[in-house]
């Protein structure tokens, strides 16, 4: 009788449409519509590279140490330095990051002794070739260029 | 003549995928079909190959822990753990009491993001499409804490050997508690949708049966053997990160059905809750990393470890040359082993059943081919 019931009332399918219904209430949208409306990065996250640059003068943050290189398990980046003969102190010369086999683990940035590289919260690092994805020391430094859509 | 192959229908070979949404990414299944009933089954498997055991030989102990994240990448938490495990095993050190229960937390969230993942893709193939958008809703509450406590939200890279790199953020007891309050009311909403819909037991009940004596033999592990009515759970076999602290049961089935495999998944989602729970609740304060050195180099010697990934027995087999970079890993995939049984499960069966069967296996194919 039961099972009659439920076959002639369709109450299995009443039942699952209800649960359905429940979950029309506006306060249950979570779709976030993207580009005008930016989604939250939460403070830790792991995204586009950045070499710091102490604020004050302008100098980096980097000791030219290539402990980020050697940390690296694609070998993605590659430090090049001069030996200053005055301060006897090694100066940058070049920081080449290649983002398109970066798997953003964050080794590198856990190796850095200075926190000159950092993986930061940008993740919007999309190019239309391939050697845009290949950052120098002037996109480091700058961090990258999103376009920005109006909402 | 005509007659004669109308009545002997001869066997028509029929090729699913590698690009089949229903294998779950890039699996081949060549199906030999009799009308509508499979008789025989042949699974290719390697186009996701990249050569991960191989990576690892040319990379320092360090350096090979985010590739573990990328075989099962559904549960990234979990190969990292094992990983950590079996080079914490050569070194002979153990992450601190903070650090393990900060690991069971995290591995037991992947458990139910996995597991939601497998709900929802499972659920679309049989022909309920709503479940998968619940199951996303819930999924990406977990991926919110993994971004907050790691910074990614996939391929985590959550565990370093030895312990914890990460200090867990302000906020993790009270999000963690958040996500266990909210999520039981809506397992019992995709039961609410599930468990009693007729299309859904018609299609799941006496399909792809696999017995206990079929699952010892060929090995399978998980959810799985688990539904053939074998306790068999790693974390009270042998207890691993502080699993024997915790108090949780093994949740079993009878008859090793595709439906029974849903029931035994739905309430493991239930016990890792409750295991969340307690280790929230009694979380040890105290340093995060054990006594590893910057440079990891293991004594000679051999380490395997297994632990109870989402999937199954997920182990690590490490030799080391006393050398930074380990002379063989050797994964022992818990999707691997399983697949194998396909071919028992789908054999006399009907076509359409098979991808019910594959979706019941729970398989990752990044896992399968490493």
């Amino acid at each position: 009788m039961g099972k009659l019931f439920r076959t002639v009332f369709l109450v299995d399918l009443l039942q699952g449409l209800w649960v359905t219904f429940r979950n029309q209430n506006p306060k249950y949208i979570y779709t976030e519509q993207y580009p005008s409306q930016r989604p939250k990065i939460s403070e830790r996250y792991r995204g586009a590279p950045r070499l710091n640059i102490n604020p004050d003068n302008g100098e980096t943050l980097c000791i030219s140490c290539n402990l980020c290189a050697l940390a690296c398990p694609e070998n993605l980046i590659v430090v090049t330095s001069q030996r200053n003969e005055e301060t006897r102190k090694k100066e940058l010369t070049t920081f080449t990051y290649d983002t398109s086999r970066c798997m953003f683990c964050g080794l590198c940035e856990d190796a850095c002794p200075v926190d000159a590289l950092e993986l930061t919260q940008d993740f919007e690092m999309a190019s239309y070739t391939r050697e845009g994805t290949i950052l120098d020391r002037q996109m480091l430094e700058e961090g990258p260029h999103p376009t920005q859509y109006r909402s | 003549m005509s007659e004669a192959t109308f009545l002997d229908t001869t066997e028509l070979v029929l090729n699913m995928g590698p690009q089949h949404p229903s294998t779950h990414g890039v699996l081949r299944v060549i199906l030999k079909l009799d009308g509508e009933t499979v008789r025989g089954t042949e699974c290719i498997i390697g186009y996701l190959h990249r050569g991960v055991e191989k990576i690892a030989e040319n990379r320092t102990y360090v350096m090979f822990n985010p590739y573990v994240d990328r075989m099962d990448y559904v549960a990234a938490v979990s190969n990292g753990l094992g990983y950590c495990l079996a080079i914490e095993k050569l070194l002979n050190v153990e992450a601190p009491p903070r650090a393990q229960a900060a690991r069971v937390i995290l591995t037991e969230l992947n458990r139910i993001a996995s597991h939601l993942l497998w709900l929802g893709t499972h659920a679309l193939d049989i022909g309920a499409i709503t479940p998968v958008f619940y199951c996303f809703r819930e999924r990406e509450e977990v991926l919110k804490i993994f971004e907050n406590y790691c910074g990614a939200r996939l391929t985590t890279h959550a565990f370093r050997i030895g312990g914890l790199v990460y200090e867990l953020y302000d906020g993790f007891e009270e999000q963690c508690r958040a996500f266990c309050d909210m999520f039981i009311p809506k397992v019992d909403e995709y039961e609410e949708l599930l468990t009693n819909n007729r299309i859904w037991v018609s299609r799941l009940k006496g399909i792809g049966i696999l017995n206990e004596q079929d699952c010892k033999d060929y090995g399978v592990t998980g959810p799985v053997l688990r539904a053939a009515g074998v306790k068999w759970d790693l974390r009270k076999a042998q207890p691993y990160s502080g699993y024997e602290q915790y108090d949780f049961d093994i949740p079993t089935a009878q008859n090793g059905d595709t439906f029974d495999r849903y029931t035994v998944r739905m309430e493991e989602m239930r016990q890792s809750v409750r295991i969340i729970r307690q280790a929230v609740d009694k979380l040890p304060a105290g340093p995060i990393m054990g006594k590893v050195g910057k440079v990891v180099k293991p004594a000679t010697g051999e380490a395997y470890v297994s632990i109870e990934a989402p999937k199954g027995e997920l182990g690590y087999f490490v030799v080391s040359d006393n050398s930074t970079q380990p002379y063989r890993v050797r994964v022992r995939p818990p999707s691997f082993v399983n697949l194998q049984a396909l071919d028992v499960m789908v054999r006399g069966g009907l076509i359409a059943d098979v991808v019910a069967i594959i979706g019941t296996l729970d398989i990752v194919l990044g896992e399968v081919d490493r």
